[in-house]
């Protein structure tokens, strides 16, 4: 466990990819086989079920340290991190030196066995585990209790490291620790077996992933040498077809097949051994519907019949992985977008669409093309090189988004809470509001776009304007005024504005303006009108 | 009441003098040399005779007096001492008795001793007027030989990897808390102008301190291998860093003991090495004061105020105009000042 508390500290803290890549592979090619797997897991998204939920063990923390409610709460809002603060906040141990005797995964073993013990049983072990540790064991052992172990390392470093520490190629390493597996019950070895991976057969393959387009697309040279692609405002899916079962993998590696029903004919109509890469997107006879109905289907446990009528949703397929068994990913695009063609073609089913090419002969009409791109439902274009191979992760040269430009609306901020993480202890989640007469109407909030600079100022005149003292959130003066960004606009009966944004963020603080020149809720609503779709949030 | 919160700052009429004033005043009290309790534009200052010289290389010629710590003088038959704070060389708690009521304000103050600073005195009164810039049970810190340890690891890490060290640490307090720290290195110590002024001000008046080499333009690339550097915090991330290539950057601050506070900083390493008393100390000084009330200035004043009054404690928070409510750096003010030039 110190190995390990020690591997996140450093990962945590460094700012150097190279002394993190160096960290993970020291640490793969040094600690013992469990626990390896255990941390390819934990970093990949892969966590134990939840055994404890966060209240239960802020109550234990208060328990213990005898410290009133409020005191936890504002220690909490102050660190912005519940693993971090129950850690510092419990009385300190020397802690054991011998306790590395305990190595992580027999914690991981212990809190898979306690999912279905009482809570007293959850209790006792837990609180005997936080009296033997230090500071920093605390952290990442409550770390791996709340779950989310977000450490500020890629994919691709993991992957990296691990390719460095057992010397084989990244993109090997890549495809053998993607899919469905069970750390509990994988040895390290076998994980990276050619032969582990062959007997998977839900495995998906690592997703290419594009960079956005900053340059003119003049740069990218003759258009003939290149395929556009709308871009989808859905989720990354793999649809995968192998011994007569059907899996449905999430670019976030979630395997979805059950969330749904739709594509379950699939599986008849797909010849066996086949792989395709596309949007899981709502959609009604090829028409894309808006993401917020998307996000009503993935976070329930089962599908009602009504869902499935007013959410129906499509898969609009753009590439073929995998043709006959056969890894087609070094082929060029051509070849397998022509077979990709003949085999939706072939299925012949209604969820199951071609993700259209957008013709175009010069760069000027292929930008013009881009602007109607809010008309086809889409958030820009996609551009990939005819000549390309399928890659692995994200990589620079052949594939591109080319968004288009979000909306904006300037508004004033109301609101200011406490961040998390490296915003611990600053004001960073603002509040918005637009006018609506002499009032103000909150509409969104924001977490994002501002440099560090920015938000130092802003967490300032927070901290000298706040009207409350207690509790995570404060009132401000209404005074400093924001260009807030998002890429679409739905009708919600949740919000008081009667509207939710997608993806809202603050483009630039308007030190120019003053609260009196911000949009109005009228602007919001004619945007709805122009832009928006009913029905979004309103189930 | 014997001391009165006014906008000028912590005022005894009786006396009529006031304490770390934060505008022009006729007679000012100073706790310590740092710059938003020790401000330029007051007629005469009072304060420990070793923070005389160094509110004269930052303040320049003015009408000081020094005295030593449980030396009373009277001022209009009001009777004031200074009693050590341990917060930096010289820093005090001013103790005011009046008419047989005693009030002692704190201002800022670290109850574990570091060795230089002198021994934090708990002063019994009966109105204790406290900072609490780290006043949440989450800022408890490790003995300062643990950090001390850590700090001389780091070093020694550094060294065997061929890179420079640079420490990020205030040029008064800090800096020479880490000299000592890594004095049994034995190695040579580069510093910052800024440092340098403080050390060679506090050298001139009779403390001892182990030598620092000064940084100057002139000072050739070669000079740094595996070598130890200090530098305030307005040097961070400055072009004037870039002659230490390769080199890893360490930040000492109280501020370190939050993962979320030293990702921001983006550095390599942290130490929560802190000129503050941590929350235990700020309860223990309040305890061994046994004062009846307690004032509770700059920091996280309404948790420690709070806190106390549900202790049994009656309390009330101030606002002050020292460093500001929850400063995300620990006298940041100070640097300006003291940088002064000085690069």
């Amino acid at each position: 466990m110190k190995q390990f508390a020690a591997l996140v500290s450093i990962l945590g803290t460094s700012t150097k990819t190279n002394d993190k890549l160096e960290a993970l592979s020291n640490y793969f090619s040094t600690a013992n086989d469990a626990d390896k797997v255990w941390v390819i897991a934990l970093f990949s998204g892969r966590r134990p079920k939840r055994v404890v939920n966060a209240s239960l063990l802020q109550q234990w923390c208060i328990e213990l340290t005898q410290l009133p409610v409020w005191l936890f709460e504002e220690s909490y809002h102050t660190v912005g991190d519940l693993a971090e603060t129950i850690a510092l906040l419990l009385p300190q141990t020397t802690g054991n030196d011998g306790n590395d005797a305990q190595p992580l995964h027999t914690y991981l073993t212990q809190l898979v066995k306690l999912e279905k013990e009482t809570e007293t049983v959850k209790k006792e072990y837990i609180v005997t585990c936080w009296m033997q540790m230090t500071k920093d064991e605390r952290f990442v052992f409550n770390k791996l209790l709340t779950g989310g172990f977000r450490v500020g390392v890629s994919q691709k470093t993991i992957v990296n490291a691990l390719a460095q520490a057992v010397q084989l190629p990244a993109a090997v390493i890549a495809h053998r620790i993607s899919g469905n597996w069970d750390p509990s019950t994988t040895a390290f070895q076998s994980l990276l077996s050619e032969e582990h991976a062959s007997l998977d057969s839900s495995k998906p393959y690592p997703f290419y992933l594009a960079y956005p387009l900053e340059a003119n697309p003049q740069t990218l040279g003759e258009p003939a040498e290149w395929q556009a692609e709308w871009k989808w405002d859905g989720i990354r899916g793999q649809l995968i077809k192998r011994n007569n079962e059907l899996f449905v993998w999430s670019r976030g590696e979630e395997l979805m097949t059950d969330k749904f029903p739709e594509y379950n004919d699939l599986n008849t109509l797909l010849p066996d051994g086949t792989v395709l890469d596309g949007e899981i997107i709502p959609g009604i006879d090829g028409q894309p519907l808006p993401f917020a109905l998307l996000q009503t289907r993935i976070g329930r446990k089962n599908v009602t019949r009504k869902q499935l009528q007013e959410a129906p949703i499509n898969f609009f397929a753009y590439d073929l992985l995998e043709y006959n068994h056969e890894d087609w990913r070094p082929k060029s695009l051509t070849e397998r977008r022509q077979q990709l063609e003949q085999v939706v073609n072939g299925a012949q089913h209604p969820a199951l669409l071609l993700s259209t090419i957008v013709p175009f002969d010069t760069w000027e009409q292929l930008a013009a093309t881009r602007r109607q791109a809010r008309d086809h439902f889409a958030e820009g274009l996609m551009l990939k090189r005819k000549s390309s191979s399928y890659q692995v992760g994200r990589k620079v040269g052949d594939w591109w988004k080319w968004k288009i430009d979000p909306f904006t609306i300037d508004a004033v901020m109301i609101y200011a809470q406490k961040g998390h993480g490296r915003r611990s202890n600053l004001y960073t989640d603002y509040t918005f509001a637009v006018r609506d007469g002499d009032k103000l109407v909150s509409f969104t909030k924001a977490y994002s776009g501002l440099t560090d600079k920015e938000f130092n100022e802003v967490d300032a005149f927070v901290k000298r304007h706040a009207i409350e003292k207690f509790g995570p959130v404060r009132t401000v003066k209404p005074e400093l005024v924001f260009e807030i960004a998002f890429e679409g606009i739905v009708a919600s009966n949740r919000h008081k504005s009667g509207v939710a944004l997608r993806f809202p963020r603050i483009s630039r603080w308007r030190k120019d303006k003053k609260p009196d020149e911000i949009n109005t809720l009228d602007d919001l609503k004619q945007m709805l009108r122009l832009y928006g779709t009913a029905g979004g949030e309103q189930t | 009441m014997l001391i009165e919160f006014t906008d000028k700052g912590l005022y005894c009429s009786a006396g009529n003098f006031y304490i770390d004033p934060w505008k022009p005043v006729d007679k000012a009290v100073i706790t310590h040399a740092h710059s938003d309790h020790a401000r330029w534009g007051h007629k005469a200052y009072l304060s420990h005779y070793l923070t005389v010289p160094l509110l004269q290389a930052r303040l320049g010629p003015q009408q000081y007096q020094g005295i030593g710590w449980n030396e009373p003088v009277y001022m209009n038959g009001v009777k004031v001492s200074l009693h050590p704070a341990g917060h930096i060389i010289g820093s005090s708690q001013v103790r005011v008795e009046y008419q047989g009521e005693v009030w002692v304000v704190s201002g800022d103050y670290k109850t574990e001793n570091d060795g230089i600073s002198g021994a934090f005195e708990p002063v019994p009164c009966n109105t204790f007027i406290t900072e609490s810039t780290f006043g949440l049970p989450i800022y408890t810190w490790q003995p300062q030989p643990v950090i001390f340890e850590q700090v001389r690891e780091w070093v020694q890490r550094n060294g065997k990897a061929r890179q420079n060290s640079v420490f990020i640490a205030y040029s008064l307090g800090k800096a020479q808390r880490l000299l000592k720290a890594l004095e049994p290195l034995q190695q040579p110590v580069y510093v910052h102008g800024a440092v340098w002024n403080m050390h060679q001000a506090l050298v001139s008046a009779g403390i001892d301190l182990p030598p620092v080499q000064r940084i100057t333009p002139e000072t050739p690339k070669e000079t740094f291998q595996s070598a130890i550097i200090i530098a305030p915090p307005s040097a961070d991330g400055s072009p004037w860093m870039k002659k230490f290539t390769p080199y890893e950057v360490g930040v000492c601050s109280g501020w370190m003991q939050v993962r979320g506070n030293m990702r921001r900083r983006n550095a390599d390493a942290a130490f929560a090495l802190s000129d503050h008393a941590d929350w235990p100390g700020l309860l223990s000084a309040v305890k061994a004061t046994g004062a009846q009330q307690v004032y509770v200035t700059h920091g996280f004043q309404s948790a420690f105020s709070r806190y106390l009054n549900e202790q049994g404690i009656w309390s009330a928070e101030v606002k002050t105009e020292y460093g500001g409510e929850e400063e995300t750096e620990e006298n940041t003010v100070t640097e300006d000042n003291t940088t002064g030039g000085a690069a």
